[in-house]
């Protein structure tokens, strides 16, 4: 039942993972790993981000059996993992408050963050106004258009959002900015990542930030169930939620662990997020994983309908699981996860994040042909922020 | 370990002979087209630069500020590759034996292959190769690689490194090694960073090896500064702006050169800056 004890000292997940930053940043990752690792074993720290969790944040979050749903496909049962119930609308809050405990211990007070679809902005903007720091957000242009609400909302609590104008103007780019930004002002800056990315030691801290998901869920499931799932099915932009979902189950091998990308609207590079069927091992944002590039080694263009799975690479520890057949990875389309949405908001009165309703769409198309089977999927995120798209894509709907 | 024999090592042999410190120039390879690059070099050289760093572009230039980032846009656009600078280095080989660094991130190189890498850099007549995020706990098969074909491995060090991370840039470090002057992406800055000095004083505790600063260097009056305390001075930013403000225009070779004269005026004055 054991998980593998990954990450390494240097922050690598088999061969992926590790530090791949310029030298400046070092010394800075190297405090961070530091100052990580006394919390972790700090009883204060670890009380206090319960306590949080708990009255702040609105844990344990539901896990649900949508009957409506099941009974409509006549396959597996579904229960949704509630993550959308959480204070911002989405499970990134976990490991916004992990965080800012520990810019605060660091006596870092200035806080920085990049954000896609703005979950992760909005919910960094919150903990820096519930602690009182000063809070910047990298956004790109292209992610600040279409998620227009949450900009507002990061504003609104007291945030910057700066929009980045750089590359294909999405998350990607909003790291390099946020990076640029932590190279310049270390001193008094913590850079709060948003998902289970980046160098050592973001990608094991967000990830145990996370892993209360998948706790919960497995703690539920005996309890609620009377057995583990057959099946947890979670979306995989950077990784954050799939992780935290995914990682208390890797030592229960019966249990399949399913990460869904972003299929886009094809199959050509530039067309769809899904680097696992379409790309190959490099190095970008500090982390070696899989990456979507050309023959030449520059990072390739992505398209999701959904900000938050809009991204060239993915988690290392993901590619670890890949790599070691634990966990499957697959993707469903624009048009699958918008389907997905609607049939989840007609059924069972939730609509989920678009990002989450990839995850949605995978449980929907597989649940006809396993009877019998119970799956989890990790809706992590609400959809209010999406209302915009989702009326792009419906105009049947919005006469 | 200092090597002997290399272009760069005998450059700053031979400047420290001379008394005078080395001027060395970035410049984006394919910016602002990959046809451009070797004749931009060779007019690097006659303004009076000592190495030329040729940057091979990235899409995603964390360590960089706007300049290089454009500069890094417009190389790529234009197309430029691994292969095509080689065929630049091969092209600045038939004329001249000014000392020459790859500079670049590691995906690109790791894309194409180490081994092969460090084989085809050599032939062509690259000497050395800088990767920005390439740190030495990672670096242990790229720098095998790389000396095994006679190429430097230079390696950053910064004003946040512990006297532990000097210690390991200086050991993986051959050529020279680069000191970031200041925390922050390259680019030009009213004033000179006041941590590049002690940083070469407690990087000078660690090694033999020549020193050069680099980062917001951007003025004969800076050069003249930074060339007080280290060995080589490297300007960047400065130059690529350069050559973004005459990019399309016939006398884009002739300003650049001028432009580099004008930088390294300070360096040919007798004495100046020779410790």
């Amino acid at each position: 039942m054991n998980s593998p004890m990954l990450p390494d000292a240097l922050g690598h997940f088999g061969p992926y993972g590790g530090r791949y930053v310029p030298e400046v940043l070092m010394s800075p990752l190297e405090e961070l790993e530091q100052a990580y690792e006394a919390a972790r074993q700090d009883p204060d720290f670890q009380l206090e981000l319960k306590s949080l969790l708990r009255h702040y944040a609105g844990r344990p979050t539901p896990l649900y059996f949508a009957k409506r749903l099941t009974e409509s496909i006549r396959g597996a049962q579904i229960w949704l993992k509630r993550e959308d119930l959480l204070h911002t609308g989405a499970h990134k809050i976990n490991n916004c408050l992990g965080q800012i405990l520990l810019a605060r211990r660091m006596g870092k007070m200035r806080i920085i963050a990049e954000t896609g679809a703005g979950q992760h902005g909005v919910a960094t903007a919150t903990v820096c106004a519930l602690f009182g720091m000063e809070c910047m957000v990298y956004m790109g242009e292209e992610d600040m258009r279409r998620q227009r609400l949450n900009v507002f909302r990061m504003r609104l609590l007291g945030a910057e959002v700066v929009g980045v104008s750089g590359g294909s103007r999405t998350l990607k780019d909003a790291i390099s900015e946020a990076m640029r930004d932590w190279v310049t002002n270390i001193e008094t800056t913590h850079y709060l990542l948003g998902s289970a990315l980046g160098a050592h030691p973001y990608p094991m801290m967000v990830r145990d930030f996370h892993r209360v998901i998948g706790e919960e869920t497995r703690a539920q499931a005996l309890e609620q169930i009377g057995r583990l799932p057959d099946a947890v099915i979670a979306c995989v932009g950077g990784g954050s939620n799939a992780i935290g979902i995914f990682y208390p189950f890797v030592g229960d091998t019966q249990v399949r662990l399913i990460g869904v990308e972003a299929g886009g609207r094809g199959s050509r590079l530039g067309e769809h997020a899904a680097r696992f069927s379409g790309g190959s091992p490099g190095v970008l944002h500090g982390t070696f994983s899989y990456l979507l590039q050309d023959e030449h080694g520059q990072v390739g263009l992505t398209h999701s309908v959904s900000a938050g799975l809009d991204y060239a690479s993915v988690g290392p520890e993901h590619a670890w699981l890949h790599d070691q057949k634990r966990t499957e990875y697959l993707a469903a389309s624009d048009q699958e996860a918008l389907d997905a949405a609607k049939t989840l908001a007609r059924m069972e009165g939730i609509l989920p994040a678009l990002e989450s309703s990839h995850a949605v769409a995978e449980a929907i198309r597989r649940a006809p042909s396993e009877p019998g089977s119970v799956y989890v999927v990790n809706v992590s995120g609400r959809g209010d922020k999406d209302i915009d798209i989702y009326r792009e894509n419906m105009p049947e709907l919005d006469r | 370990m200092v090597q002997t024999g290399t272009r760069i090592s005998n450059l700053f042999a031979s400047r420290k002979a001379e008394g005078r410190k080395a001027f060395i120039a970035y410049l984006t390879g394919g910016d602002p087209s990959p046809e451009l690059t070797a004749s931009l070099a060779l007019a690097l050289e006659r303004g009076g630069a000592d190495l030329i760093e040729l940057g091979l572009p990235f899409s995603d230039p964390i360590a960089d500020g706007p300049v290089i980032q454009r500069a890094s846009e417009r190389a790529l656009r234009a197309g430029m590759t691994l292969p095509r600078l080689l065929e630049a280095v091969r092209e600045i080989r038939r004329t001249s034996q000014i000392p020459l660094l790859l500079f670049s991130y590691l995906n690109p190189l790791l894309r194409y292959g180490f081994e092969r890498l460090a084989r085809d850099a050599a032939e062509a007549g690259i000497d050395g190769v800088l990767l920005t995020d390439l740190c030495i706990e990672e670096a242990s098969e790229p720098v095998h690689q790389l000396r095994a074909h006679g190429l430097d491995t230079v390696f950053l060090a910064a004003p946040t490194s512990t006297a532990r991370r000097l210690k390991l840039v200086a050991e993986h470090s051959s050529g020279f090694v680069y000191l970031v002057s200041r925390t922050g992406v390259t680019g030009e800055q009213a004033s000179l960073s006041s941590a590049a000095a002690p940083l070469t004083w407690r990087m000078r505790e660690f090694t033999d090896l020549p020193l050069a600063v680099g980062f917001g260097v951007s003025t004969p009056q800076q050069v003249a500064e930074v060339a007080e305390t280290a060995d080589g001075v490297v300007v960047g930013s400065a130059i690529v702006k350069c050559i973004e403000k005459h990019s399309g225009e016939p006398t884009l070779t002739s300003e650049v050169e001028s432009f580099t004269r004008h930088l390294t005026e300070p360096l040919r004055r007798s004495g100046a800056g020779a410790r």
